[in-house]
């Protein structure tokens, strides 16, 4: 303690320049929304190749309107080339998974939330919260900038299989580059995380008086330390294959367009696989499991109860992050694999559904006997459970080696993890951005507006994806720069990529009630008061928006974190952080 | 059983089995789905709070989730032990014996596919790297090699006689491609460095495909299902099912073709 005593000279509350408070500051809080406003800002433009891409598979070969003066490059007098389509592709999935979800989900929620709802004044080293989005900053834009090299991005898809990533264009050594500096960041966040979880929770905050949203960040946390260090491992051993001449992915006696290539060889392109799909699968959890956080505190805020199976769903939560780890291999059943691995993988795979079963259950039968006020933030939660349902139900048939045969790398597969992570994540971001919103700023966002951006979204995401199910049953390939009009068995369902595609767009437009109320919002006068929701955790204790140091008082929890609607209280919350009225007496 | 899934044409053996799992988990996941959405919607219903302005602290208290969560844990166990996992492992492991097959090799390459046909001697030719010719010998197949004399190589033309199984061996020269017969229910990836074993039995030919889908152009077509590059879209070969005596008349013109290009090769020696 003596150390904590040595440092209180630094407490005094000094005046902080504009570049120390805004740019490079080491405030949680400051850094959570450095983080959620670079991570929207990348998914707008990951959202944006997407809609690129969508006109070349709606009209394969037209030149696209107004944009080709815009990419002289990839779009010569309009028309796309087919290496710019793949080097979309490859960069909306990595822009989107790497740079846009994880950054809001965990970066920019987990940084400005979990400490307030621990009742922490801020995270446990704050500098090492300023370096991550640093570096998570440096990462983007050098994956952004890779679109500006004379041969363009990536484009070896989000995956980067070699040996076709290994004989890329130079796009392929910036995207290596960028992701050591996105994981790096990712994992100086989730060490902080941790110990932030573990060390700085207020009095009588146990473990299971935890928000269901700190769980998941802490589950989440554990997930990104674990996994992440593979695929760095293997960003170097690519980065050296491009560079340095080794062949950790490259075997021997390869011969490109008719050539052998002077390689030293012996290496094996499978195991780039293995060691990327032990971080993606992961991955995959680290973009759902903060969505499962967020609907949770929603759901109990709005049918104003507590969370049913509180203790199951925490459980499950933590089942759910160690079998993510053994299950990757389901990515790879066609790389040859025989019965007993495969028997291992689809099992594995098959037992993980159970803890998502089991919490998506809890989360629905939350809402039997509540009171649901049907608020912006709620129709985003009550959206993410029927949309998640599908995407989680979608998984079980690529789970099982033997309906994927025919539906590995099909827009199946697409339409499987959009669902998971578009209308799913991406509609818990968004009901969580309406929820916090006041504590960040202090305003609230329109009520009208947000549900002029919710129904119109609700449906369009339905359209676009629900389309790829079919296609991908018909056979239709995913990557394929004319939406698979090659192949013959596409035929009946080549109609629905203009459907989709108009479908996307129409999306765009719906994001703009969202984009004018997110901005306009902040001219209104601060009128949201510390509690606006009469909700029950503990961020909700801080003032809106909550100062350097973020509590007035001193905090502690006393009870669990939904005691909505307790018999025989006046309100129908009671708040954690709240005394109880009379001293209890003693049992 | 088939109505709701629009599965493409079938043309082969394994393949009703196959499309038998998919359906049956597609049945699994539309009951989860109407169950959760049912109770989903009457609960928005019935539980708003113009209806029920006071919530119940306690909410459900009856345990039969629980079951209903065992129950789809058993429903998963049956599709895996009962059909997955015997389905695949025949599949992969069980593969035909070699005389009773058509031995045929695949190699991928960007953006086509070579087709190696050990011939009527049933032993593949070597294949070298050093003697890999763009034009003529896209496969580097040693033309000293005794057994390599009677190989047949196509390229993009897989020709196959109906019900009699198709082993085929894939690799890649060059990058990872996959190979995929919507139509066979087959897919697998082609690895360079790796040699995987896929294997189907075809039932209808491509005439009678024809006459079924009513379109005389109708053909079975491999398609390169793993992004291999900026061609990957149109790495496209086509695959003939023939009777077995059209099969063997094709083998036939073959050797006859080879004997024809030999004489010319001849001239250079």
């Amino acid at each position: 303690m003596a150390e904590s005593e040595h440092h209180d000279h630094d407490h005094h509350h000094e005046e902080l320049g504009f570049w120390r408070k805004y740019v490079f500051s080491t405030d949680h809080k400051v850094i959570g929304i450095q983080y959620a406003v670079t991570g929207m800002l990348f998914l707008f433009f990951g959202f944006c190749l997407m809609m690129l891409m969508r006109w070349q598979l709606a009209f394969p070969g037209e030149p696209v309107p107004l944009l080709g003066k815009l990419f002289p490059r990839g779009l010569p007098g309009g028309v796309m080339l087919p290496e710019f389509y793949n080097e979309l592709g490859a960069m909306h999935g990595t822009i989107m998974v790497f740079m846009g979800i994880v950054p809001l989900a965990v970066g920019g929620f987990g940084n400005f939330v979990l400490p307030l709802q621990i009742g922490a004044p801020d995270m446990a080293f704050p500098r090492l919260n300023m370096m991550s989005y640093q570096s998570f900053l440096i990462g983007g834009l050098i994956m952004f900038g890779s679109f500006f090299l004379p041969e363009g991005a990536a484009q070896s898809g989000w995956t980067s299989y070699p040996p076709l990533a290994d004989i890329a264009p130079s796009g392929q050594t910036a995207w290596l580059i960028g992701m050591v500096f996105l994981i790096t960041s990712s994992l100086l966040g989730a060490i902080n995380f941790l110990v932030t979880t573990i060390q700085l929770r207020a009095d009588g905050l146990s473990f299971f008086r935890l928000p269901f949203f700190c769980w998941a960040q802490f589950v989440t946390s554990f997930l990104l330390l674990l996994a992440f260090p593979p695929l760095e491992a293997a960003a170097f051993m690519q980065l050296m294959d491009r560079v340095a001449g080794t062949s950790f992915f490259l075997p021997s006696g390869l011969v490109v367009s008719g050539q052998a290539l002077e390689v030293s060889g012996g290496g094996s392109p499978i195991l780039w696989q293995h060691l990327f799909w032990f971080l993606a699968h992961p991955e995959v959890y680290v973009l759902i499991l903060p969505a499962f956080g967020i609907v949770a505190e929603i759901i109990a805020n709005n049918t104003r109860k507590p969370l049913w199976g509180y203790k199951s769903m925490v459980y499950s939560l933590i089942v759910l992050g160690f079998l993510s780890f053994v299950v990757w291999a389901h990515h790879m059943f066609l790389t040859g694999m025989g019965t007993t691995m495969s028997a291992f993988f689809q099992t594995t795979t098959m037992m993980i559904s159970i803890p998502s079963v089991i919490i998506l259950t809890a989360l629905i039968l939350s809402l039997w006997g509540g009171s649901i006020r049907f608020t912006t933030p709620m129709l985003f939660a009550l959206g993410f459970l029927p949309m998640f349902g599908i995407g989680g139900l979608t998984g079980l048939p690529l789970g099982l080696t033997a309906p994927d045969i025919h539906l590995h790398d099909t827009y199946y597969v697409i339409g499987h993890f959009h669902y998971v992570v578009a209308p799913g994540t991406i509609f818990a971001l968004f009901a969580g951005i309406y929820y916090w919103y006041p504590k960040v700023t202090g305003r609230h966002m329109s009520e009208f507006w947000g549900k002029v951006h919710f129904w119109p979204s609700f449906v369009l995401m339905n359209l676009i994806f629900f389309p790829m199910l079919i296609q991908g049953m018909a056979g239709m390939s995913r990557r394929m720069y004319d939406g698979g009009a090659t192949y013959a068995h596409n035929e009946g369902v080549l109609y629905l990529n203009k459907v989709i595609s108009f479908a996307a767009w129409g999306l765009a437009l719906a994001q703009i009630p969202f984009i004018l109320n997110l901005f306009l919002s902040l001219r209104k006068p601060k009128t949201a008061s510390a509690n606006p929701w009469r909700a029950t955790t503990i961020e909700w204790a801080a003032p809106s928006p909550p100062g350097h140091g973020n509590f007035t008082r001193p905090v502690a929890a006393y009870r669990g974190p939904y005691e909505y609607s307790v018999p025989g209280e006046s309100e129908d919350f009671t708040p954690q952080f709240e005394p109880a009225k009379a001293p209890v007496a003693a049992h | 059983m088939h109505w709701f899934l629009r599965f493409p044409e079938l043309a082969s053996e394994h393949g009703a089995r196959l499309d038998h799992v998919t359906v049956l988990v597609h049945i699994l996941m539309l009951a989860l789905f109407i169950i959760w959405g049912a109770l989903f919607i009457y609960m928005i219903f019935r539980f708003s709070q113009k209806r029920n302005p006071k919530a119940d602290h306690d909410g459900v208290k009856s345990h039969l989730s629980s079951w209903g969560e065992g129950a789809v844990a058993l429903a998963e166990v049956i599709l895996l032990v009962g059909f997955s996992i015997p389905l695949y492992s025949e599949r992969v492991d069980d593969l035909p014996p070699a005389e009773d097959s058509v031995v045929v090799r695949v190699i991928g390459e960007q953006f086509a596919w070579n087709v190696h046909y050990p011939g009527p001697d049933g032993v593949f030719g070597e294949t070298r790297v050093d003697l890999v010719d763009l034009q003529t010998n896209p496969i580097g197949l040693n033309r000293d090699d005794p057994a390599a004399a009677d190989d047949v190589v196509t390229l993009n033309q897989l020709h196959l006689p109906v019900g009699k199984p198709a082993l085929i061996y894939l690799s890649s020269k060059d990058v990872i491609h996959s190979f995929g017969i919507p139509e066979m229910r087959v897919k697998m990836d082609a690895i360079p460095g790796m040699l995987f074993p896929v294997w189907f039995q075809p039932i209808v030919t491509t005439e009678e495909m024809r006459q079924r889908t009513g379109d005389p152009d109708f053909n079975y077509e491999i398609a390169c299902a793993q992004l291999c590059g900026l061609g990957h879209y149109r790495m496209k070969g086509f695959v003939t099912v023939h009777t077995q005596e059209e099969f063997d008349a094709w083998m036939a013109e073959q050797q006859r073709l080879k004997e024809e290009a030999g004489e010319v090769d001849d001239f250079w020696t």
